[in-house]
């Protein structure tokens, strides 16, 4: 029986790491090639070339490989698979909080249609963050960690609100016996100093949002008039970095077709200063010349592995930065839960557009099939989050003997609802995507343990 | 062992699973993909910053 387990090399400078990931214990294996080759041969399918030097190995090799192959099964590090049934949770503990559906931006591969979700460019009022706030709380049962991040169009075009909404969720929180965190999402054009101070304070996390190079980011961003807004926003940020201390935020950047060589932006984003980094794929039909299409990806994992070793040797050398996709604890990191049911969008996470409705993530906002009520109307129809509760990575066909399963939970829903038409059919060219970073991130982490002792 | 060297594990230190103390994985920094493989657990961060305290 063949068992999930991935065995792939790993190059960092020439040097090959072979290396042996079992998703189910969630350990690493540091090995030479022959074992490598027994490893794989044992779990896997070896290619043509990779079978000879397998049949060229001596007999004692292969049953002194076999031994210490024996060895970590019985320590339960290799060689079995498990299921864990999923505990299913009508608790919701997050809201993605619209506070405005209108945007002091043109992205031109902006998902949320110029901030608008396809709907009217509306603002959340005072009353309505308050009923999302009392629906939150009255949703949660028993979770005492409460999230809102403050999104849109664009959260700062609505401070009056965020400002009610902090208030009143602490004062709310301190009642119930919650606690909250806040965060936002923000393209740092009406960052100044006052939103600063206020961000800084009240925020735990703070993502925003450039893309990287100057000439690839004023290409597809610019203001509603055209003006480029790469400066303003790269200062407003290098500000806001400057007091936000050891204190969480997120530069994050958007790769499309245009910037298919996007290390180089993770790579200007950290030479401009910033330490915390996330650059992701852009969501695009494939109609859209800026989409990331089949044909591109094997362009992207690449780039991906290019930028895995500028990564390594920026951190080696004084210039530490984090990449959000390289990031993995291989040590604790999330429950076997959490890792079965993902963001879970649609019951435990869900979004509130300007009006009040509430749809199952920030990317449903505005389908009307996926609109689960109202918190103003106090309306709220369980069918959606029912059916959203069973989008679990058991539940995907696809994943089942997916090594990378349980580090992405089968991916993003709103992606298979827009690119595959099925919540339960991962996205394809994000699942290459996806288990590329997990390689890489599996290979830095060799690395630099590797690297770390000998410094 | 000769050819094999284990370099990570994982050693949960609680037994809790599934509290949803933990922060939503899309209020991180993605809101287009699911990365959950590189979120925290809380009840592993309250562990750690326990410990953390008794040392000092």
């Amino acid at each position: 029986m063949r068992f999930i387990t991935h065995s792939f090399p790993f190059t960092y400078k020439g040097e090959t790491f072979y290396l042996v990931y079992h998703p189910y214990s969630n350990s690493l294996h540091s090995v030479d090639k022959k074992a490598y080759l027994v490893i794989k041969h044992k779990y896997e399918e070896l290619s043509p070339q990779e079978l000879a030097d397998f049949s060229a190995l001596s007999a004692a090799d292969v049953t002194e490989i076999e031994s210490e192959i024996a060895e970590l099964e019985a320590q339960g590090l290799i060689g079995f698979d498990q299921t864990f049934p999923y505990q299913k949770s009508n608790l919701v503990k997050a809201l993605c909080l619209h506070v405005c559906h209108d945007c002091n931006l043109r992205c031109k591969y902006c998902f949320a249609k110029e901030g608008t979700y396809n709907t009217a460019r509306d603002y959340m009022s005072k009353e309505v963050a308050k009923a999302a706030i009392d629906f939150l709380i009255a949703k949660s049962g028993s979770r005492k960690s409460l999230e809102i991040d403050f999104f849109g169009g664009e959260p700062l075009m609505n401070m009056d609100v965020v400002k009610f909404a902090v208030e009143y969720g602490r004062a709310a929180a301190k009642e119930h016996g919650k606690e909250f965190s806040f965060t936002m999402t923000t393209n740092a054009i009406l960052l100044n100093d006052e939103n600063i101070v206020f961000l800084n304070r009240e925020m735990d996390n703070v993502v925003i949002s450039i893309d990287g190079r100057r000439e690839v980011h004023d290409r597809v961003r610019t203001t509603r008039s055209g003006v480029p807004a790469y400066d303003h926003i790269l200062q407003a940020a290098k500000k806001f970095r400057a007091v936000r201390g050891d204190k969480r935020y997120y530069i994050r950047g958007t790769f499309t077709a245009y910037n298919l060589d996007f290390s180089n932006d993770v790579l200007a984003l950290a030479d401009a200063g910033f330490d915390q980094i996330s650059v992701e794929p852009v969501v695009l039909p494939p109609e859209n010349p800026m989409a990331i299409t089949a044909d591109k990806v094997g362009q992207v994992l690449s780039e991906y592995d290019k930028l895995a070793e500028a990564y390594i040797d920026r951190r080696a050398n004084g210039k530490w930065f984090n990449f959000f996709h390289f990031m993995i604890d291989l040590t604790e990191g999330p429950c076997i839960m959490k890792r079965l049911s993902g963001c879970s969008a649609g019951c435990g996470y869900l979004a509130i557009s300007p009006v009040g409705d509430i749809y199952p993530c920030h990317q449903f906002v505005g389908e009307s099939d996926y609109k689960i009520g109202n918190v103003l109307e106090g309306t709220f129809d369980p069918a959606v989050p029912r059916k959203f509760a069973e989008i679990t990575v058991n539940n995907k066909a696809k994943c089942e003997n997916c090594f990378a399963k349980y580090y992405c939970s089968g991916g993003c829903v709103a992606a298979s609802h827009y690119y595959e038409k099925d919540l339960f059919t991962p996205y394809g060219a994000g699942c290459e995507m996806m288990k590329k970073r997990l390689e890489c991130s599996l290979g830095i982490y060799a690395v630099e343990k590797k690297y770390a002792k000998k410094r | 062992m000769k050819h094999i060297s284990t370099i990570a594990k994982t050693e949960r230190k609680s037994s809790v699973m599934g509290c949803g103390e933990c922060q939503s994985s899309c209020q991180s920094a993605c809101k287009t993909s699911c990365t959950v493989g590189n979120q925290t657990c809380k009840q592993e961060e309250r562990i750690n910053s326990t410990q953390k305290k008794e040392n000092i």
